[in-house]
């Protein structure tokens, strides 16, 4: 019988008021799994913001800090810093953002807390556009997808930001994708983060059947065709290493993924084609950077080919993921 | 105490110092820089047991001090002009989440055009975001303000974030002899932050959740406004324990300079007082019953004080070195609010004056008075303006 390894424990309880099939709604229960319940959440303006339910009501067993649209990460590093300096800097810090709030407003603050190394998971859940105002389109929508301010006539012609990759140009401990259609690769992938020091980001591709326009009952199956598809691969990236944790062997065609979906029926043949291309030849990227690297570790570990005295090898420098030292205890009188 | 020659930049550090703050969050503006230069530098010595965060933005440095503040941590930040500006959806977000952060704004004007000296509209425009707002005129009311918004922000009965105003160079990059306190002074005054409410890990809790029409969205505010009200007595009272426990004279919500019979109040905010004070006294030589008034707390207004001051004088000359296009200076429509319903109201004359760090003498504002005992108080004149030649 296979092993069971995601934790039983709930700190989503009952009592949201997400959509039904809600991806982002699974996805935070997943991730809360993973990080235990000593978490502190900061959500922007999301449909996270609203999911837990009015003031003073919550689904979530965790301390939850709520901030501006455009200031998770800052504010994150705001608490994380009080955290430290009150004598709690061992608890995880996490910001749990939309797609908005991580690709577009939310990318100044992001991005100078990432090259500070500050020390937080950032959790990106993304629907591929504004879900929370009504389905319009942002920097992480993909090409082609209808919204509604991408009607006929007027659609987005181009690529959805790669954000992942923009914060592995951070050169941060640790980058991953994660998919709610894969728990176990998920859960694994919140703990390893949750573990690790520095800034760590987590991209979740979250189903919206409300705005991708699918029944809510497909919203696992719709989310296991966009990783089957490689159009949304399952990797980890850590200390610039990047490893595919999970692919199909024989992956099924994007089409299917986007014919599953109404906000993709538009699309003729032809653009269908130019997505299945684009999707082959980003996948066989990410295929040559795992094998790169991989080739690069295995170098490393081999012996010298030089038979020589051994000499002690110099202990690699121990990076400093937090960039404040310390401080020494305050005493008052 | 120790006497020492600070500008006032220098003497904001001091009063973070001093004040052990806990957390920095910092971003480099002329002419705040030297703020965020300093702590950095008391903060790499051990002399200041911080985390010193160095954002990307002022955006960030205020959303920073408010997370920082939510842990129970005492958080600082320091800027000016646009980065205020940049900050202003996060000053509300600080009082909405009632977070004792204190922040220095050195007073610049906003661009364009660029210009980097003093001038009030970047704090003026802050008025309603629920942050108490005191104007110092000089390097050490500079770090006793910083000291004293600390004491009055965090009081329970009062919980909401303080700004500190300090005029660009005239105060920021000017050398003054400064008493800095002693620790063990200011630690009897400003004991550690204790908060009423804080991040606790492991515990089920929400920090601005949402909270529709008909749930506790109109009584926060209603509680945020209360606050704010009883700020008034606390920073008397503070002004009051600060000079007995630290030293110096008590600060209070308004400073009166020879007002007990005088007929003319001029009005005046930070630095301009200084000058305002030699144009009083060449009156007072003179025999002219002529007083100032300098207003220290523009949030809370001290509407109170400024109705006792129109009790006595006939004629209240308010300059400002900001405007409020379509209105008028933002300080002379509150005197004259405030003044309302008295019995035998004193006349109010509103100058614009100072923008961009136009200078402003003695004697420019003895000019002013000197109208005033002409009974010539205009609703609205600015001084110094040049006639542009096309």
């Amino acid at each position: 019988m296979a092993k069971l390894t995601i934790p039983s424990e709930e700190l989503m309880v009952g009592g949201h008021v997400a959509c039904p099939g809600c991806g982002a709604a699974l996805a935070m229960r997943l991730l809360l799994k993973g990080l235990g319940p000593k978490a502190v959440m900061v959500i922007p303006a999301c449909c996270w913001a609203v999911i837990p339910g009015a003031m003073p009501g919550t689904c979530l067993k965790v301390s939850t800090v709520f901030s501006s649209f455009e200031s998770t990460a800052a504010m994150a590093s705001g608490i994380k810093a009080g955290l430290r300096r009150t004598g709690r800097g061992d608890v995880p810090v996490v910001g749990f953002a939309g797609d908005g709030g991580t690709a577009d407003i939310g990318i100044q603050a992001l991005s100078g807390a990432a090259e500070r190394n500050e020390d937080f998971l950032y959790v990106c859940y993304d629907n591929e556009a504004y879900m929370n105002t009504g389905i319009q389109r942002s920097g992480s929508t993909p090409e082609y997808s209808w919204t509604t301010t991408t009607p006929r006539g007027l659609e987005k012609r181009t690529s959805k930001k790669d954000m992942p990759m923009i914060l592995d140009a951070h050169r941060i401990p640790y980058v991953a994708t994660a998919n709610p259609s894969f728990p176990e690769d998920f859960v694994a992938k919140a703990k390893k983060a949750a573990s690790l020091k520095g800034t760590r980001y987590l991209h979740i591709l979250a189903d919206c059947p409300t705005g991708w326009k699918h029944d809510p009952s497909q919203m696992v199956e719709v989310g296991r065709l966009a990783t089957m598809s490689h159009l949304f691969p399952l990797y980890e990236i850590e200390e610039g290493r990047l490893r595919i944790t999970w692919a199909p062997s024989n992956p099924v065609p994007v089409e299917k993924y986007l014919r599953a979906q109404g906000r993709f029926k538009d699309l003729t043949a032809e653009q269908i084609e130019e997505i299945q291309a684009e999707v082959k030849a980003r996948w066989e990227g990410l295929k040559a950077r795992e094998a790169r690297e991989k080739k690069a570790v295995e170098k490393e570990a081999a012996p010298p080919e030089v038979s020589a005295a051994p000499t002690p090898h110099p202990a690699a420098p121990v990076s400093e993921t937090v960039y404040v030292k310390p401080s020494p205890p305050l005493h008052f009188p | 105490m120790t006497k020492e020659l600070l500008s006032g930049n220098d003497a904001v550090a001091e009063g973070v110092r001093l004040a052990r703050a806990e957390v920095v969050a910092a971003y480099p503006i002329t002419p705040q820089t030297t703020i965020v230069e300093r702590l950095a530098e008391m903060v790499a010595r051990h002399e200041l047991a911080a985390e010193y965060i160095p954002v990307e933005s002022e955006h960030s440095a205020m959303a920073a001090s408010i997370g920082a503040s939510l842990t129970g941590a005492r958080a600082f930040t320091a800027t000016s002009s646009q980065g205020l500006a940049l900050m202003h959806e996060m000053l509300h977000w600080a009082s909405g989440q009632r977070v004792p952060v204190v922040m220095a704004n050195v007073n610049r004007a906003l661009a364009p055009p660029w210009n980097i000296w003093v001038d009030h509209s970047d704090s003026m425009a802050q008025r309603d975001t629920g942050w108490i707002q005191l104007y110092a005129e000089t390097n050490e009311e500079a770090l006793a303000s910083v000291l004293q918004a600390y004491r009055v922000a965090e009081d329970p009965e009062v919980l909401l974030p303080a700004m500190v105003m300090l005029d660009a160079f005239v105060l920021s990059h000017t050398y003054m002899p400064v008493d800095v306190p002693s620790q063990a002074a200011v630690d009897s005054f400003l004991p550690r932050y204790q908060p009423v409410a804080r991040v606790e890990p492991g515990s089920m809790q929400l920090f601005g959740s949402f909270s529709p029409p008909d749930l506790t969205f109109m009584e926060f505010r209603r509680d945020t406004a209360l606050a704010m009200d009883r700020a008034r007595q606390k920073l008397l009272q503070a002004g009051k324990d600060y000079a007995r426990l630290v030293g110096g004279e008590p600060l209070g919500l308004i400073d009166e300079y020879r007002t007990e019979d005088a007929e003319i109040v001029l009005l005046a905010l930070g630095s301009l007082a200084a000058a305002a004070r030699d144009t009083v006294d060449e009156f007072r030589r003179n025999g002219q019953k002529v007083g100032l008034a300098r207003l220290r707390s523009f949030r809370p207004f001290p509407e109170e004080e400024i109705r006792s001051l129109g009790r006595k004088a006939h004629s209240v000359v308010v300059v400002e070195r900001a405007h409020s296009f379509g209105s008028g200076g933002p300080v002379a429509t509150e005197v004259r609010s405030a003044l309302l319903g008295l019995p035998s109201p004193p006349a109010v004359a509103s100058y614009i004056a100072g923008l961009g760090g136009r200078e402003v003498t003695p004697k420019h504002l003895g000019a002013l008075v000197e109208r005033a005992t002409k009974k010539e108080t205009p609703r609205e004149a600015w001084v110094g303006v040049k006639e542009l030649v096309a």
